[in-house]
């Protein structure tokens, strides 16, 4: 094997390829992180920042795993990184819940959850259904036309803007070659190498992670893997910071470690990224008030939008390539839920040169190949 | 503190923190309560500073205050109103007032 300027190069610098490489500078890898510039569709600055259990794995039991896991190891992830570069990224994990505005979204959410625990080699989240009466005991301010809600006590959140900073300050301190303004344009594998051929000149690793977000979908098949990916538009209403009032995240609303207020979780497909439609913020937000009334005097500071990286069915995506030895790829929607796992489980995997079957097998993308997978 | 440069007849009667603070109508909350006396309006949420209106146009958000129950209103764009009660804002503005 040739000389190699670094041992691996991730291609992605937002939350899964700064976890991943961070992991893989903990495992004594030589690493160069290429980051594209600040004109590519950055997920990781408009995320929510829930690191979230419930409703995670219908339809691939295995995922639900696979967030729990994650779930359990943030606090030492988060503990550690505020070791290496005494930043808090704020992780808390009371437990979060999904609330129901009318006894059809209750019974809904019953049912979702009840085919969800009924797959096959699932883990138990112990997500329970709580009545108005038991949610007010938690949540004091909930709107009476709050019916009920799921309740799950492994679901929390983070200051993610802060884990972002904390992830590079830390890939920094570990040596790690951050690359800015080195969008790929090619890359190829010569003489047991990968060469990524950017505008700033080529970089020569031993191995590849790809782990670009959407861009994946273009990236992947250099290196005879695929990234079906499927983005979604997401708007977020952002009030003025207020005293502490909200001690839980709920799916649709949280309030961060700072007093912000931040409301939304809407789903839009094929859509112009930097878009913001009235119709959609205004709905957030009326939703918002039926849930919490005390909100409806409340400022609001912007109204943003940003992408979701989603696989084309929403379940994660690990493969390493066969045609390309030391070439992986790693798609994701919850690049804050499950960070610690990239951190802590895959970079090692990569580091090692091969990914663990019996982790990760069920997130290959072989299962978009219906006639092969099984 | 400061000292008006001409005394106008209209007079009204703004609460300030619980005390009558006498305005000029036409001024604003902000304008009111540094005639009146008040050297500020907010303190922060991060040290607990005191803070006065800065800019008096809008801009440096440092006149919030508690207008009528509603917090986080900037003093220095809302004209005073007889009646009106006006709470100075301690620290991050409570939700629901």
């Amino acid at each position: 094997m040739a000389a190699s300027d670094y041992d691996v190069a991730v291609v992605g610098g937002g939350l899964v390829g700064a976890a991943t490489a961070w992991g893989l500078a903990r495992e004594g890898c030589r690493v160069a992180l290429l980051d594209e510039g600040d004109r590519a569709v950055r997920a990781s600055r408009g995320n929510f920042a829930l690191v979230w259990v419930q409703s995670k794995g219908l339809g691939l039991a295995a995922y639900a795993g696979w967030t729990v896991r994650s779930s359990n190891a943030w606090a030492g992830f988060a503990a550690t990184l505020k070791e290496e570069t005494g930043l808090d990224v704020c992780f808390q994990r009371p437990g979060g819940f999904h609330l129901a505005l009318s006894e059809r979204e209750l019974e809904a959410r019953a049912t979702t959850l009840k085919r969800l625990h009924n797959q096959p080699g699932i883990v138990d989240y112990r997500t329970e259904i709580l009545d108005h009466s038991q949610v007010a005991k938690m949540l004091p301010d909930i709107g009476r036309e709050v019916v009920g809600a799921s309740y799950c006590p492994l679901d929390g959140h983070v200051n993610s803007l802060r884990l972002f900073r904390t992830l590079h300050t830390a890939l920094h301190a570990r040596g790690v070659k951050y690359l800015p303004s080195h969008r790929v344009g090619n890359i190829s594998r010569e003489g047991g190498e990968f060469h990524l051929s950017t505008m700033q000149g080529a970089v020569r690793a031993g191995r590849v992670a790809l782990a670009a977000g959407n861009a994946n979908m273009r990236l992947a098949p250099m290196v005879g893997l695929e990234a079906p990916m499927k983005p979604e538009r997401g708007q977020i209403v952002v009030t003025e910071r207020l005293r502490p009032f909200l001690h839980y995240p709920v799916v649709t609303l949280r309030q961060t470690d700072e007093g912000t207020v931040m409301i939304g979780d809407s789903k839009e497909e094929s859509t112009d990224p930097a878009g913001l439609t009235l119709g959609v913020s205004a709905t957030e937000a009326e939703r918002a008030v039926r849930q919490f009334p005390l909100l409806a005097n409340v400022n609001v500071v912007r109204t943003w939008s940003a992408i979701r990286v989603m696989t084309q069915d929403g379940f994660p995506i690990y493969d390493e390539s066969e045609t390309h030895p030391g070439a992986f790829v790693l798609c994701c929607h919850s690049g804050v839920t499950l960070a610690a796992n990239h951190a802590l489980t895959v970079a090692p995997m990569i580091a090692r040169g091969a990914l663990d079957k019996m982790l990760v097998a069920p997130f290959s993308a072989r299962r978009f190949h219906v006639q092969e997978a099984g | 503190m400061f000292k008006r440069l001409d005394e106008a007849a209209s007079i009204v009667a703004i609460e300030v923190d619980g005390k009558t603070v006498r305005a000029r109508s036409g001024d604003t909350v902000a304008a009111a309560m540094l005639a009146g006396g008040i050297d500020h309006c907010r303190t922060t949420p991060v040290s607990g500073a005191p803070r006065a209106p800065y800019c008096l146009m809008g801009v440096c958000f440092e006149c919030l205050v508690t207008i009528d129950g509603v917090g986080s209103r900037q003093g220095c764009l809302v004209p005073v109103r007889d009646g009106m009660r006006v709470e100075t804002q301690q620290g991050k503005r409570e939700v629901g007032r």
